[in-house]
């Protein structure tokens, strides 16, 4: 039997018999792991007994929910840059994990969900806790796997991980039966993957259409960039804001690719879509050539697609081939990696400045601000807005915080209005829309991000999806604060009863229980406030506290968040109020 | 790229070499059922090389709507290639068996005459029934059930389509470089799935 205390993998003899629990746990510590998120069972069992001999060197954060797990994974993965990595049983403990697979697969998160099975002889008898995982999830996977042999464990993490992390970052789940995690074989080594021959994760870079790109942004006179999370997942940052400066080009953001450049960059010229600035939308349909780097032009971005942008030449870059001209079709169709493709393209365009159309982007800006902005963020009386509770905490954490939002009226207040001086600081759920996401998200991200502030912003409705994820905190002792923004209503829900459903609110007055007391019960310091005086002392208490904290604001209860583009209309079509 | 594709739906033809694992017929229906489209014939069987898969799909649609199906495809992890062609750019087959009354035919002049006309072939020929196949395009084929109808037609069964497409070298020397380079490996399947009785469950 293999001494498992502190021996590194490398030093195990070449055939040594181990189960495939074991063989399952040496490949995750060979993968870099240190970090995994997880609820044991009945069908999970022995890859938990495998994990309690390596429990120093694997910090399992105990969930209370699979759904806390695997949205605590992503947080991880999306404050790190790594992996995540989620452990749950058969049956219920894997369908648990449905969301957040969804979730990742839209998002491009990359994940290893590790789910025990039933024994192999008793797949399809409907044993207990048995459920067809590999059939559930393959909708809302990047790949899955079923293993029912111990030797096959390590060729299929090592693929999950490599299949996981590389080309367009997605979930993969593996599905283990139990008879392969305690079957014994002749463990090899394990051996990390980088190729799979039907799998080609980059696209090759075609250097014409890099010479075709670069020849229309040299023509274009109103060219526009438009950037995604593919800045953030392709490590691009720096090349990006390199190409940004050296054209002069201004350029919006979608809420995936937030913090990719500084909000305060001069060239940065806001949110794109449904509840993004004024300018960057409308201007969406002035421009002569728009440049869409590492964003799919979800429905939420672009409106009524057949009015949108009908007048500009369009440059895609994605590495996600099946991407370009799905929705927007492209002029020219950049495939590849922008971390290649940008600086081939820098290379070849000229230096330039777009003073005067730049200038149009601040004079939208204005008119945003006297409309909105200057309202929402400094009211002069009434009762606290979402918008000046972000801007407080903008002052006092300077942008250095890493900001994990729910979804909601205050996820759109959250993105729109919070300053991100860092890359990987914007962590929502964005092409789902989960509500629950935030709170165990916040929990993961600061694991992967030991030394920053993180705070959750969440709303009351989606707090109460995912709130047993206090407990997880309690136990694992993480320091996450907690901003709740209450405004005792399903507010985005009810925004668009007001505005569509001729304020029909159905079913949207939300009762919450008192949270600070929640909070304490679960030994976590809290504070509940509604007045404008206390919101700054009560911000400074919650970053200052040593620990957890929750702090829950009372929000005006009918606040809308504008501007907005309603469902169905053009972007140019942004309503201010 | 900004040519102005034709809007009309017609019938398009996808190929589809894939590995030969479980669950990646899931993983391609899926495409289409989630975006609620219908198959109308569905073909896989092994190709010239051992390991890899040949799916022949069938789809009523618009070259757009194929166009991105096949890039959804193309991006599943175990396929490796996926082309999509009109029915002018394929030759392509299916083969039907129509069971009949032998007696008919045996005492139908008629009948026998008409198998001939449309190049049915025998393939069993019992006491009670005998089995014929044709192959061809569905019109063909559907003919033949409209002709046997009247005499006695007991069963029908048509195979989904198969397609080679016309202007292509074909995949057969890249799959060969491609398996020569990288051998495929062996599908896993349940050995214990037998064994029910013999394992001790818990």
């Amino acid at each position: 039997m293999l001494t498992k205390e502190k021996q590194a993998p490398e030093l195990l003899e070449e055939t040594k018999p181990i189960t495939g629990a074991e063989a399952l746990i040496m490949g995750l510590l060979e993968e870099g792991v240190d970090t995994i998120f997880g609820y044991p069972g009945g069908a999970i069992m022995p890859i938990y007994d495998a994990l309690y001999d390596y429990r120093e060197k694997l910090n399992h954060v105990l969930v209370r929910h699979e759904q806390g797990g695997i949205h605590a994974g992503q947080g991880y993965a999306r404050s790190s840059g790594k992996v995540g990595v989620v452990f749950a049983t058969s049956g219920p403990g894997a369908t648990n994990l449905i969301t957040g697979l969804a979730d990742a697969l839209i998002d491009s998160t990359p994940l290893v969900c590790i789910t025990g099975q039933v024994f192999a002889h008793l797949l399809g008898t409907d044993a207990f806790q048995e459920a067809d995982v590999i059939s559930i999830t393959t909708p809302v996977t990047k790949w899955n796997h079923q293993v029912t042999d111990a030797s096959e464990i390590c060729d299929t993490l090592a693929k999950a991980f490599h299949i996981a992390r590389s080309g367009r970052p997605g979930p993969v789940l593996i599905d283990i039966t139990k008879n392969a995690q305690l079957q014994k074989f002749d463990f090899k080594g394990y051996t990390c993957c980088d190729h799979i021959r039907s799998y080609r994760p980059k696209p090759i870079v075609r250097k014409e259409y890099i010479e075709q790109a670069a020849d229309l942004i040299n023509q274009a006179q109103k060219p526009f960039v438009l950037w995604g999370q593919g800045v953030i997942l392709g490590a691009a940052e720096k090349e990006f804001k390199a190409f940004i400066e050296k054209t002069g080009i201004p350029a919006a953001w979608t809420i995936m690719g937030a913090g990719a450049l500084p909000s305060d960059h001069p060239q940065n010229v806001g949110m794109l879509g449904m509840h993004g600035n004024y300018g960057p939308n409308v201007m969406t349909n002035e421009c002569d050539v728009l440049i869409a780097i590492g964003m799919r032009f979800d429905d939420r971005v672009t409106g009524r697609l057949d009015k949108y942008a009908k007048q500009a030449k369009v440059i895609h870059l994605d590495i996600d081939p099946s991407e370009i001209s799905k929705n927007v079709t492209a002029t020219v169709p950049v495939w590849g990696d922008c971390k290649e493709t940008l600086p081939l393209l820098t290379a070849l365009v000229e230096e330039k400045k777009h003073t005067e159309w730049l200038e149009k982007f601040n004079e939208y800006e204005q008119k945003e601000v006297e409309a909105v902005i200057q309202d929402e963020l400094f009211p002069a009386s009434g009762e606290l807005t979402m918008g000046e509770v972000i801007q407080q905490l903008n002052e006092l954490t300077q942008g250095e915080a890493i900001i994990v939002t729910d979804v909601g009226q205050h996820q759109m207040v959250a993105c729109r209005y919070a300053k991100l001086n860092h890359t990987r600081s914007n962590i929502t759920s964005g092409g789902l829309g989960t509500m629950g996401f935030a709170l165990p998200a916040a929990i993961g991200a600061k694991f992967g991000a030991q030394d920053r502030t993180v705070v959750a912003v969440i709303g009351d409705g989606g707090f109460q999806m995912t709130l047993q994820e206090l407990g997880t905190i309690m136990q694992s002792g993480v320091d996450v604060k907690i901003l709740i923004l209450n405004n005792q209503f399903l507010g985005m829900v009810r925004q668009w009863q007001e505005l569509f459903h001729e304020r029909r609110y159905s079913f949207v007055d939300i009762t919450s229980p008192n949270f600070v007391t929640v909070a304490s019960g679960y030994g976590i310091a809290g504070r509940s406030i509604s007045e404008r005086d206390d919101l700054k002392g009560a911000l400074e208490q919650m970053l200052n506290h040593k620990g957890s904290f929750l702090l829950e604001v009372m929000v005006t209860k009918e606040n809308n968040v504008f501007p907005m583009v309603p469902q169905g209309c053009s972007v140019s079509e942004i309503r201010l109020k | 790229m900004t040519d102005q594709k034709p809007v009309e739906k017609q019938e398009y033809n996808i190929t589809v070499y894939t590995e030969n694992q479980v669950g990646l017929l899931n993983r391609i229906a899926i495409i289409f059922s989630r975006r609620k489209l219908n198959i109308e014939s569905f073909n896989s069987s092994p190709s010239e090389i051992e390991g890899i898969h040949r799916f022949n799909i069938v789809i009523h649609e618009t070259e757009e709507v194929v166009r991105k199906i096949a890039g959804q495809i193309e991006k599943q992890v175990e396929v490796l290639k996926v082309y999509y062609h009109t029915n002018e750019d394929v030759i392509w087959q299916e083969m039907a068996l129509y069971k009949v009354p032998t007696d008919v035919i045996a005492e139908k002049a008629v009948v026998e005459r008409l198998l001939r006309e449309n190049g049915a072939r025998a393939v069993v020929i019992r006491k009670d029934y005998t089995v014929f196949e044709t192959t061809g395009h569905r019109e063909e084929t559907d003919n033949l059930i409209k002709v046997l109808q009247p005499f006695g037609l007991i069963e029908f069964v048509r195979s989904a389509r198969i397609a080679i497409i016309k202007d292509s070298e074909g995949f057969n020397r890249k799959l060969r470089e491609f398996e020569k380079k990288e051998p495929g490996h062996e599908v896993v399947e349940n050995e214990f799935l037998n064994n029910r009785d013999k394992v001790f469950t818990m």
